[in-house]
């Protein structure tokens, strides 16, 4: 603590800037300024007018908008408008791509028996959603006052949720109503009916 | 530098010891940091570094990006320590034409810095942001450091090393500035550590 103060005291007398303070657009993470040279501008407006109106008033306005253009000469203007062009185009598809990957992926959850009339409940797919793994786990084992990990899946190409004991329909349920990311269509319980161990 | 994604390497503990020569050497680089420095490197606080691709060395506290090393090289600054602190290192602009090629990962050139709207030291043209010593008086030589800045906006889009000394540029107006550093979106920008 006296450390902090004698730093910032040694910088109130030589008269030196503070740190600045920079904000980060929550969509592209660049400095808003430079929102305008990446693909998601629109998006980056909407997230500046919702999160930091001031900032937007400024940079948004007709008048800044006009300052930039005139500062271009009409062939850099046009070239430049065209890469942004193609760069939005890009993002769109990007995003796209992103959606339908998502609606495709699929959640399992898979009653496994591990020796006679014990089992473990398998959760895979969670990581798709942008979920944690490893946090879900955690909240699965509190919820379901049992043994909950990360573990290897059966090919060794990713991970899954291993929860002790057969909670297959409470955990249905639990992704539906805890995962909002999860639409109730993409989540399905299947059986291991083969006794292989998972 | 960083123009792909980057798959960080394991994070390790900086020595003591080895942290008291990066701070001197910070102090070294850039003494317009030293009445920050407590803020920016604690003297007690455990600085991590993270080995990335290409022998680049990462230093963070605790996972926020600092500085970034390549091999022996000079240490550099990250952007977001850039941002934190523009005055404490030198700046030059690129003319509004020249920022998408900046932010694309292209090696800066020459006349993004030497047309009207680029900035070199001795060259506040009492336009907009020309504010009293933001470029600097003198000419920079090949080797050093420098953020680069650009016309119309107030943070830094890029730093890195320069490839041509600044009076040199004045003359020739052609020829690469600077190349291989960290900009704004890059592999490094959008690496985040936990
Ligand atoms: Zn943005």
């Amino acid at each position: 603590m006296a450390d902090d103060d004698a730093a910032e005291e040694s910088v109130q007398q030589r008269n030196v800037p503070p740190a600045k303070h920079v904000i980060y657009c929550g969509v592209c993470s660049l400095p808003p300024e430079y929102c305008e040279f990446g693909g998601t501008v629109s998006k980056c407006e909407q997230w500046l007018k919702k999160n930091n109106p001031e900032m937007h008033a400024k940079m948004y306005s007709e008048d800044a908008v006009n300052e930039k253009l005139s500062s271009l000469s009409v062939e850099a203007r046009a070239k430049a408008e065209k890469d942004s062009q193609k760069k939005a185009a890009k993002a769109e598809a990007a995003a796209t791509r992103e959606a339908e990957k998502l609606a495709n992926s699929m959640i399992y959850i898979k009653r496994v028996e591990r020796n006679k009339r014990k089992y473990v409940t398998v959760v895979s797919g969670l990581e798709a959603f942008g979920y944690d793994l490893k946090k879900v786990a955690k909240d699965l084992g509190k919820r379901f006052a049992t043994g909950s990990s990360v573990t290897k899946n059966a090919g060794n190409t990713g991970e899954e949720i291993t929860v002790q004991g057969d909670v297959s329909d409470d955990l249905f349920d639990w992704i539906e109503e805890n995962l909002e990311n999860i639409p109730e269509d993409n989540v399905e319980c299947i059986e291991d009916k083969k006794k292989k161990a998972g | 530098m960083f123009k792909k994604d980057i798959q960080p390497g394991a994070k390790t503990k900086v020595k003591s010891s080895v942290q008291r020569g990066i701070r001197a050497k910070v102090l070294e680089t850039y003494p317009l940091l030293e009445p920050h420095i407590e803020e920016i490197l604690p003297k007690k606080s455990q600085i991590d570094q993270t080995k990335l691709p290409d022998r680049v060395t990462l230093y963070t506290l605790p996972s926020t990006p600092l500085f970034w090393q390549h091999m022996d090289d000079p240490i550099l600054p990250h952007l977001t320590l850039v941002h934190k602190y523009p005055h404490a290192f030198h700046r030059l602009r690129v003319d509004r034409g020249a920022i998408r090629f900046v932010l694309s990962g292209a090696t800066l050139m020459v006349p993004g810095l030497t047309s009207p709207g680029g900035r070199l030291p001795g060259e506040a043209k009492g336009g907009e942001g020309d504010e009293e010593g933001r470029w600097g008086e003198k000419d920079l030589s090949e080797g050093e450091i420098v953020v680069i800045e650009a016309e119309g906006k107030e943070s830094a889009c890029m730093v890195g090393v320069l490839k041509s000394g600044t009076g040199e540029m004045k003359k020739v107006k052609k020829g690469v500035a600077v190349e291989g550093g960290h900009y704004l979106g890059d592999g490094l920008w959008k690496l985040h550590l936990d």
